[in-house]
């Protein structure tokens, strides 16, 4: 029997990391929500590397926390080791990456998600979503209790009908042996949603005390912190860091592994799903790139209650003992004791261009999905679309605008945008080459970028945004300022040019062109400028990076420029494209398939050519004239 | 992709092609900005000057190396009383479609677009000129002409250019993922391009570049002709062939005997086409020893022609080296003339027409002067459509992939730049990026998923 357990407003099925940012944000905008997971000790867990950002993930999780999500803050509670990547190269890529107490980071944001007023967590497993007339109504739990509501978010990462697989075991299990779902799917066939079958996997966890670290390379955290979240200051969450260690595998592990082959479900078939090049297994990596003699793992601390370790680099398939052959052929690893074995997981996701650009389903009002399910891998990508997903939630409730961040917005709205317009055939990773505009998309100026949105949503404060307004003020002023300097050709200005190897000047030149010489930043020209104000270390950065790069951030403006005018021309959401003379049939098809809100995100579709968008432009020009008539 | 919205200016050559007289129009906010770059009034007045619908005569000037390149006639029109309603310049010139081309190409270089197929008439329409009931026929225009035009694209693309932009696309892709690969996995020990290898790398596509363009640049053309070879056994008419076109062509440029004592080469102008003709005729000299020879010879220059007329004897059934030299010529551009019609027929039209285009295989009768009109009217249209290539190099025939290629050495050029005063590696990739875009644009391959495809393809990432 059935009963009406509660009236809410949002319903977030799963607690994961989409889960966890979807469910805050609509709480934190005013909405009564529940949050439901099959087992609350497994909200925000990281069943695989311990880790949040890296390359372009990095960028992400700033994006998350200038919205206002929780990711980046959560990560600055529990960091081990953090790391700012690629600064060596140009600002666009600079990254930041944190090693994570894993079982800290769970507990931090449960209690989070505990203490957000209008937000109740629940474990349950859901098996039902009612849906009336194409509106969805409510969620049915395995107990039978409805909960009746305006808006549902499917974050069900990994667990549906999920299965872990490795040598010839097959578990039926989500990551970690906790309960997958297993109802949930066919709910959603009927529901006329396609699925599709994505596998991943993870590597083995070792006991610390059966490794010898001697044999490998320590690496370190840097000495210079630099928080995830823009609320933060290096000084805050100033702590010492843990070391993570660095091995290979040798000819000795390869020939073991292609000895085996045979006998991992990958090769044998027995593994249906498809699987992300982003991170291959082992297996794999032999496979493909038989030439390499030598792969590194990172051995890596799960946390510090713990003495677990993580080998990255290294996720298998493979039976038990294969494993532990291998993994004892590294240096190092000799001796090492299994804590948990390598396993393959598999998974149904949907096909995400059934949604809207907001995370809805084209089909289902009020039905909204985000993260892993949606075909994406990854943390951070996962918990960008738990966000919007929870915001648009809230602003459909609203009978508000979607939300929806472009191209040239943020990584997250590159996210989406190749998601829902493109799809995807195997789990997809952010890569920063998926970003078109990444020179403007710069981790530093994430909150530049999305602050004054997440403070108009409701997600920032008052003192954060006041806090945004004053470094631009500063960061303006600086900038002009410097521009203002001349510096006259004196032996003392040649004297320090000829120290860093930089031509002497002939005439006076501005110390903001001097800036942008390659050898030459605002740190090093302090000697030039002695009268300098005292600046915050994000204001310096700012205007090292407005100036020195100014020529290339004017040409990505312009491009920028280009791609919005297309994206403002917008497509009449129930247009019948199959009844515009011109089009070509697979054009047809696609963009009735797709539903693009705008001829931008029309040329985004793959088989929709520029010929085509031609002619949409042209019938969407004869419209507006017939219109007038 | 181009910028489809009505916001810049777009030049296209706006005449059939054929004949001496054409016209190079555009339309847009820069038109008269733009002529006026390379245009020089008779009387010394800039274009701005001169009031709406008004006729200037002068001399259009290459901006960069102050050559005149024609004698016109530039018209202005001002918005809005113009066919888009845009201004509008219409550059009246007179040297043929070579020089159109060179004139356009000149606009191009100086802030223009190339004018989508049908873009005229779809400005027209967008901007109220035009009305509703034209709105269809223009949407059919669009489609239809790209069809056409990517057709024709493909065909101009066939052999060594497309190979040779599809190698520099290549080169470009792993220079780009081997920068990107590093981003995206910075952990991984992924052998990193040194700057000195990126110059060295930059440099070497820039040549190519510079070479195909150069291969590409019609001056060349204006110079030599289109490399036009007659072959065929001997006694088949070949030297009548040649003396015929000298005969009926009064606009001999040059007279140059040939360069080896075995060949005859003349240079004619049919129509604006300059052609530099290639009579193999003196291979005959040595064709006492084989005939076998002769064959090998006129395959030797035959390899190397834009276009090859292989004159047969109609009067004679062919025969085993007439076979040998049509199996040889089948995949290369070539028009087939059944000479002596004025003999009893042995060969015929349908008898050859079984593996090939009928349009290429024309009856002469060179001693009658019967099929030389036909003859240059098919000459004209192989060369109008692009339908002729220099199988040497790659000539690109079209304005269209030739400014693909400029934009594309000029990204090129300044990635060097960054890479010569040691900026960080994205921004190289950036201008490399921009530089393979271009180029896609010629090979029509889209740029989208290829960089990472080729990352995954070259590295081994990932935990």
């Amino acid at each position: 029997m059935s009963y009406i357990a509660d009236k809410i407003d949002i319903a977030v099925i799963g607690g994961g990391h989409a889960g966890c940012e979807a469910a805050l944000a609509a709480a934190r905008m005013g909405m009564k929500t529940v949050l439901f997971s099959i087992s609350l000790d497994s909200i925000a867990l990281m069943p695989c590397n311990p880790s949040i950002g890296g390359s372009s993930k990095g960028h992400i999780v700033r994006e998350i926390d200038a919205l206002g999500g929780e990711m980046g803050k959560n990560i600055d509670k529990t960091y081990i080791q953090t790391k700012m990547l690629n600064t060596g190269k140009g600002p666009a890529v600079y990254s930041l990456r944190a090693q994570a107490d894993k079982v800290r980071y769970q507990s931090e944001m449960k209690h989070t998600l505990e203490k957000t007023k209008n937000l109740h967590i629940r474990q349950d497993e859901i098996v039902e979503l009612m849906v009336e007339n194409g509106t969805i109504k409510g969620v049915k739990t395995q107990g039978n209790a409805i909960y009746q509501c305006k808006a549902v978010i499917l974050c069900t990462g990994t667990y549906l009908k999920a299965r872990c697989l490795y040598g010839d075991v097959i578990t039926e299990c989500g990551p970690n042996h906790l309960m997958a779902a297993s109802k949930l799917s066919q709910c959603l066939r009927d529901l006329s949603i396609t699925l599709y079958r994505f596998k991943t996997g993870t590597p083995a966890r070792m006991n610390k005390n059966s490794i010898d670290f001697s044999k490998m390379e320590p690496q370190y955290g840097d000495e210079n912190i630099v928080p995830f979240s823009f609320e933060n200051t290096p000084e805050k969450i100033q702590r010492e860091q843990v070391l993570c260690w660095l091995t290979y595998t040798n000819e000795k592990t390869h020939d073991i592994i292609e000895k085996n082959l045979h006998r991992s479900p990958m090769y044998s078939g027995v593994i249906e799903g498809t699987g992300p090049r982003y991170c291959p297994s082992i297996e794999d990596k032999i496979v493909r790139f038989a030439d390499k003699k030598r792969h590194q793992l990172f051995v890596e601390p799960e946390g510090e209650g713990t003495e677990e370790m993580y080998i990255q680099g290294m996720s298998s398939s493979l039976p038990e003992d294969v494993q532990l052959a291998m993994y004892r052929t590294i240096p190092g690893l000799e001796h090492c004791e299994m804590t948990r074995n390598a396993y393959a997981i598999e998974y149904d996701c949907i096909d995400a261009t059934q949604l809207k650009l907001n995370l809805e389903f084209k089909h289902i009002k009020g039905l909204f999905s985000a993260g892993q399910l949606n075909g994406s891998s990854g943390y951070e990508e996962a918990a960008a679309q738990g966000l919007l997903g929870g915001i648009n939630a809230v602003r459909y409730i609203k009978g508000e605008s979607p939300v929806i961040l472009k191209r040239s917005d943020g990584y997250i709205g590159v996210l989406i945008d190749d998601l829902v317009t493109k799809g995807t055939k195997e789990p997809y990773r952010m890569l920063t080459s998926r970003a078109e505009y990444r020179l403007l998309l710069r981790q530093d100026n994430a909150d530049q970028r999305l602050t004054p949105l997440g403070y108009e949503l409701g997600l920032i404060s008052q003192q954060r945004y006041d806090a945004l307004l004053q470094k631009q003020k500063q960061t303006e002023e600086e900038i002009k300022r410097v521009s203002g300097i001349v510096v006259a050709p004196s032996e003392e200005v040649q004297q320090f040019l000829k120290q860093y190897g930089s031509t002497p000047i002939q005439t006076g030149v501005r110390l903001s062109e001097l800036m942008k010489r390659p050898e030459l930043d605002y740190e090093k020209l302090y000697e030039l400028d002695k009268q300098r104000p005292v600046l915050s270390e994000p204001v310096k950065e700012q205007v090292n990076i407005q100036i020195k790069y100014e020529g290339y951030i004017k040409q990505q403006m312009k491009q920028v420029e280009q791609f919005q005018k297309m994206e403002k021309k917008l497509l009449p959401e129930n247009l019948d494209y199959t009844a515009i003379k011109g089009l070509r049939i697979e054009a047809q098809q696609k963009l009735n398939a797709i539903r693009p809100v705008s001829l931008g995100q029309a040329s985004r579709i793959t088989g929709v050519s520029p010929a085509d968008i031609s002619v949409l432009l042209i019938y969407m020009q004869r419209q507006k004239a017939q219109n007038k008539k | 992709m181009h910028n489809i919205l009505l916001e810049d200016t777009i030049a296209a050559i706006s005449t059939g092609g054929t004949g001496g007289i054409g016209i190079v129009r555009m339309s847009g906010a820069d038109a008269i900005l733009i002529a006026n770059k390379v245009f020089k009034a008779k009387n010394n007045t800039s274009l701005y000057h001169k009031k709406s619908h008004t006729i200037s005569y002068g001399t259009i000037i290459d901006n960069k190396t102050d050559n005149i390149i024609d004698e016109v006639l530039v018209m202005v029109m001002k918005a809005p009383n113009t066919y888009t309603k845009e201004d509008v310049v219409e550059i009246d010139c007179h040297g043929g479609i070579l020089v159109m081309q060179k004139i356009l190409e000149l606009l191009l270089q100086n802030g223009a677009r190339l004018a989508e197929p049908g873009e005229f008439t779809k400005r027209s329409f967008l901007n109220g000129r035009i009305d509703l009931s034209q709105a269809e026929a223009v949407i059919d225009l669009i489609q239809s002409k790209t069809d056409v035009s990517m057709q024709s694209a493909v065909n101009q693309l066939g052999g060594r250019l497309y190979e040779k932009v599809k190698e520099l696309r290549s080169h470009l892709l792993d220079m780009i993922a081997s920068i990107e690969a590093v981003i995206d996995y910075p952990d991984e020990d992924i052998q990193e391009d040194t700057y000195q290898a990126l110059e060295e790398k930059t440099k070497a596509v820039i040549a190519e570049m510079e070479q195909l363009l150069s291969s590409a640049d019609k001056g060349k053309i204006l110079r030599e002709g289109l490399q036009t070879v007659i072959i065929g056994k001997p006694n088949v008419g070949k030297s009548s062939l040649l003396n015929w076109f000298l005969d009926e062509e009064r606009a001999i440029v040059t007279d140059i005997p040939g360069t080896t004592r075995d060949t005859v080469e003349e240079y004619i102008n049919i129509d604006g086409i300059p052609m530099k003709i290639v009579d193999t005729a003196g291979i005959r000299q040595t064709g006492d020893v084989v005939e076998k020879i002769g064959v090998e010879k006129s395959k030797a220059y035959a390899e190397k022609a834009d276009l090859i007329l292989l004159l047969l004897d109609s009067s004679c059934p062919l025969e085993k080296e007439d076979k040998e030299i049509l199996e040889f010529v089948k995949n290369k551009k070539t028009i087939l003339l059944l000479n002596k019609t004025d003999l009893e027929q042995k060969i015929t039209v349908q008898m050859l027409e079984r593996d090939r285009d009928k349009r290429d295989i024309l009856p002469i009768s060179v001693k009658e002067n019967e099929g030389f009109e036909q003859l240059k009217k098919r000459l004209k249209e192989l060369f109008f459509s692009g339908g002729v290539v220099s199988a040497e190099d790659g000539i690109l025939g079209n304005v269209r992939h030739k400014n693909a290629l400029y934009q594309s050495k000029e990204a090129m050029e300044r990635a060097l730049c960054a890479i010569v005063s040691k900026m960080p590696e994205d921004f190289i990739s950036m201008d490399l990026q921009q530089a393979n875009r271009a180029l896609g644009e010629i090979t029509g391959d889209t740029v989208d998923e290829e960089i990472i495809d080729r990352i995954f393809t070259k590295f081994c990432l990932g935990k």
